[in-house]
């Protein structure tokens, strides 16, 4: 992985520039480090930053353009006539990537030297022979226009790593010569390298914008691709949901309506199960409980928040799932049909959702001044009527707010309707039949070997698109519910 | 005052008998006093009482997973044997038929008759002929010595005895007959075949579809392990850099709303959108390598970034004002002040709440199997340090996942198992953050 040793090497350089950079200050002051504007330290660190950051984001930008630059120059080498019809531009660069992979395993396997890999003039049967010998192509033959894209990209790609090493390096050497240039007596090295830090730490903070922009980005361009292959229409009101497997064919119905009612479905299951549950419990946390039970009952109902969803999942699949057979089921009421169902997940995902509800509810109620209880008990109000009638009110924005936040929780949960509800989309007003929601086709989309030109993975796109709207727009609800009705008590 | 002074004697009905005995109005408001209270308690026991049947169900069915039921049997085979087998056409057969023979002899020793024959072991054990003659090819210097041979016994046997397939539920199939419950009856009787610890479990790789009792959890445990790596060397500098600038050095601007308006809203972003960008933007647009612990450790990191920052800006809103006032007034700058003082205080705080980041993203399953993590590929352990960062892997949770989603019920046991694996290092982290919290904490 030279990748890994270009950047040994990049921190090696540091290193040798902080000794050689504070040697170089302490001497110049004559080995005497009073006589110096800035700690001694900071001169080694000076020429450390100056090697280090910017080689290292040269290597970063390189990395994150080459594969564009480069895949738009192979591509722009494929004639048009390569191109199947029932195909696009990016299935063919696919198959082109895999062949290059195909001959780099082959290389790295001994199968082949450097040389036959790289020669475009090779005897191109003998190559895919060669490469099909390898167990590396699996897929269809490889085409003379593929293969020589295929190495085109490969001696791109490797000309372009080499590239970058020898950039990366000589400005590392160009930023040790600066930094030591600089390591004088009079240079106010603790300013600049705190300047220096401060950059980076505004770029540590920046990560979360650009995380967001690339969620907004990748969902936002696959789904357009989606809707130049699927009629939008058909996306948001298509009541049939009914992909085919066969891939690329346009017979698929994606329909986003059931996906939606199964999501809304089991979400409204789950807070009719966490809501009551979780905010009587915060109320008895919070006014009646002794401080004992108390700091005994709050853990116990947080450890609910702390385990992982996949266990609530397979609790739902292999717990919860037959026990409800066994009273619904076919021995039972004979409503239900399977054990994956509405009420299955929406149940466990009530459980999971009740520590949520309770300590948030928790500390919004904690949050009402005592001088309002205190009024009401003066007025010959029971505790109960207390709670009802003044500290309940005055906490129901927040408690609202904790609920939205709950229901968004819920919208965006995967695993516990992954395994506990059913993958049949089906509009229904039956609990106990097996819906589907939209997290759970996100997944079963975009896992296994899709390919990511066809409508049936590009929908996936489009269900996490709505998927981050809703919840998106649920929490900046929530949020602006609590501002605006919050009341203030000071 | 006066008015109500005056109104007061005939506006008020006399109280007939005595305070102690309550009227009907009183009455009832008690009454609804104590049902109030009585919904509080009923939903705190509600919610105790689903954590212990959770935590029943796995106990109960996850234990099972940590023991295989294997038969015991001595043989000892001659040179003589050893070169007839050799020599004839189905070879393992032949072993197979030495197998049986020591086992009917080990019965009849025993004083215990049942009929078997050869389809009925391999049915319980798998092919023994194949395991004896490996065996001896490659110890030929254990020919004519007694040696113990511990075969696994199939995963139907296993559901046997620990409950899962019973006389009354047993479907007939080329995998168990009903008779072969009467030899396995016979040999746990003759003590040849018990349950021991299944090490396999803890140290082995995912098996194929149709060999629940091979799959093991420890190729996954590695790649949880790998990835929990990058999380925590990403993470934890990203995560505590952002919270010092947020906390010490930002200025009340546009900027500033914006970086704390995303962060907030990306802690409430479902997880599975974070696989969906690391799918397109680390597979599809950088072409990382697909399933690599890195890519999902990239994944994770983005996601546990929002908690980390969250609980490191609290941690170090903790430190005193003061603390900072005395290091600026001794000539610190304002960097220094923050690094050498604020940040050496604020540190248990910060590892707790890294320790608590890390807990859930080591739980979390769906952003992984979007990046192709998924429990099949986990099918060894990678070849060295490096390459168990981008050689294909998958983790505990997807390992269960995939378990889970499997056809055969044995795998059930499994994935059961898994979580137990899985809960005890989410334990652990849990421990180590509250023994943190309260070793170092200050309070000011």
């Amino acid at each position: 992985m030279p990748l890994f040793w270009l950047l040994v090497i990049l921190l090696a350089m540091a290193a040798g520039g902080y000794v050689l950079g504070r040697a170089r200050a302490i001497r110049s002051a004559g080995g005497d480090s009073r006589k110096l504007h800035s700690l001694p330290v900071y001169y080694g660190s000076n020429v450390a930053l100056k090697v280090f950051v910017p080689a290292f984001l040269v290597i970063l930008l390189w990395l994150l353009i080459q594969p564009v630059y480069v895949a738009s120059v192979v591509s722009g080498m494929l004639p048009d006539g390569a191109i199947p019809d029932n195909s696009s531009r990016g299935l063919v660069m696919a198959e082109v990537r895999r062949a290059a992979d195909g001959l780099d395993n082959a290389v790295a396997a001994g199968l082949m030297t450097e040389n036959q890999a790289r020669n475009a003039r090779a005897d191109f049967q003998d190559v895919t022979q060669r490469l099909r010998d390898a167990g590396q192509i699996v897929t269809s033959d490889v085409t003379q226009p593929v293969l020589r894209s295929a190495q085109r990209l490969r001696v791109m790609e490797s000309t372009g790593s080499m590239i970058m090493a020898g950039v990366a390096i000589l400005l590392a050497l160009g930023g040790l010569a600066w930094g030591l240039r600089d390591s004088q007596l009079d240079f106010r090295a603790r300013n600049v390298v705190e300047r220096g830090v401060m950059v980076l730490l505004i770029a540590a903070a920046s990560i979360a914008i650009f995380t967001t922009i690339g969620i907004v980005f990748s969902l936002v361009f696959n789904t357009y691709e989606f809707f130049t292959l699927y009629r939008w229409q058909d996306f948001f009101f298509g009541t049939n949901w009914a992909p085919s497997f066969s891939g690329r064919g346009g017979s698929s119905d994606l329909g986003v309506v059931p996906l939606l009612w199964g999501t809304f479905y089991i979400s409204i299951v789950a807070l009719s199960v966490a809501v009551p549950v979780g905010l009587f419990s915060a109320i008895y946390l919070s006014e009646y409980a002794t401080s004992r039970l108390r700091s005994v009952a709050k853990p116990l109902l947080e450890i609910l928040a702390g385990i992982p969803t996949i266990v609530y999942g397979l609790f739902a699949l292999l717990t919860v799932g037959p026990l409800l057979m066994r009273v619904f089921g076919d021995e039972g009421l004979g409503w239900m049909q399977a054990g994956t169902a509405v009420m299955t997940a929406g149940l466990v995902m009530g459980i999971m959702l009740i520590p949520f509800v309770s300590s948030l509810s928790d500390d919004i109620i904690n949050a009402v001044p005592q001088a309002m209880r205190d009024g009401s008990y003066g007025l010959g109000a029971t505790k109960s009527e207390t709670i009802r009638q003044v500290v309940l009110p005055a906490a129901l924005p927040g408690i609202v707010g904790a609920i939205l936040l709950a229901a968004s929780r819920a919208i965006g949960e995967t695993m516990i309707v992954v395994l506990g509800a059913g993958a049949a989309a089906r509009l229904d007003l039956n609990p106990f039949e097996a819906m589907t929601t939209v997290t759970a086709k996100i997944v079963s989309q975009l896992t296994g070997d899709a390919d990511f030109a066809s409508p049936e993975a590009l929908v996936a796109f489009a269900l996490g698109m709505t998927l981050f709207v809703l919840t998106l727009g649920l929490n900046v609800f929530a949020l602006y519910i609590v501002r605006k009705y919050r009341e203030q008590y000071d | 005052m006066s008015d109500a002074s005056l109104q007061s004697p005939s506006a008020a009905p006399a109280r007939k008998g005595s305070l102690h005995r309550q009227d009907e109005r009183t009455r009832k408001r008690n009454a609804a006093e104590a049902r109030f209270r009585g919904y509080g308690i009923a939903a705190i026991a509600v919610g105790v009482f689903f954590l212990v049947v959770l935590a029943f169900s796995i106990i109960r069915s996850g234990v099972p997973a940590f023991t295989h039921t294997v038969l015991d049997v001595e043989i000892t085979l001659t040179q003589q044997q050893f070169d007839e087998a050799e020599a004839q056409l189905f070879k393992t057969k032949a072993y197979a038929g030495y197998f049986n023979a020591t086992l009917t002899a080990e019965l009849e020793r025993r004083g215990i008759s049942v009929p078997f024959d050869e389809a009925a072991i391999e049915r319980l054990a798998g092919k023994v002929g194949g395991t004896l003659r490996e065996f001896y090819r490659a110890n030929p210097d254990q020919l004519g010595q007694p040696v113990t041979f511990e075969l696994p016994a199939s995963s139907r046997v296993d559901g046997y005895f620990n409950g899962r397939v019973s006389r009354d539920t047993l479907q007939e199939s080329r995998f168990l007959m009903l008779a072969d419950l009467d030899l396995v009856d016979a040999l746990s009787e003759a003590g040849i075949i018990h349950g021991t610890f299944n090490w396999n479990f803890i140290t082995g790789a995912d098996s194929g579809v149709d060999n629940p009792g091979g799959a093991g959890i420890g190729a996954s445990v590695v790649g949880s392990f790998f990835m929990m790596l990058v999380v925590l060397f990403l993470s934890l500098p990203i995560g505590v850099a952002a919270s010092i600038y947020l906390e010490e050095f930002a200025p009340q601007n546009r900027f500033t709303d914006l970086i704390e308006v995303n962060i907030s809203n990306l802690a409430a972003v479902p997880s599975i959108v974070f696989g969906i960008l690391g799918l397109a933007v680390f597979i599809q647009f950088a072409h990382l390598p697909q399933s690599a612990p890195l890519v999902g450790g990239l994944v994770l990191t983005l996601m546990t970034l929002p908690t980390i920052i969250i609980s490191t800006r609290a941690s170090l809103k903790a430190v005193p004002p003061s603390i900072r006032d005395a290091a600026l007034g001794v000539g610190a700058s304002k960097m220094q002040a923050v690094f050498h003082h604020v940040l050496p205080l604020a540190m248990p705080g910060i590892l707790t709440g890294t320790i608590i980041g890390l807990a859930q993203a080591l739980g979390e399953t769906a952003p992984l199997l979007l990046i192709g993590m998924v429990g099949f590929v986990a099918r060894g352990y990678p070849d060295g340090f490096i390459a168990g960062f981008t050689e294909p892997n998958s983790a505990m949770p997807a390992q269960i996942y995939t378990w889970a989603a499997r056809a055969d019920a044995s795998f059930y046991d499994k994935a059961w198992g898994g979580i137990i694996i899985l809960l005890i290092f989410l334990l652990t982290m849990n421990i180590i953050a509250i023994i943190l919290r309260r070793r170092f904490e200050r309070r000011w």
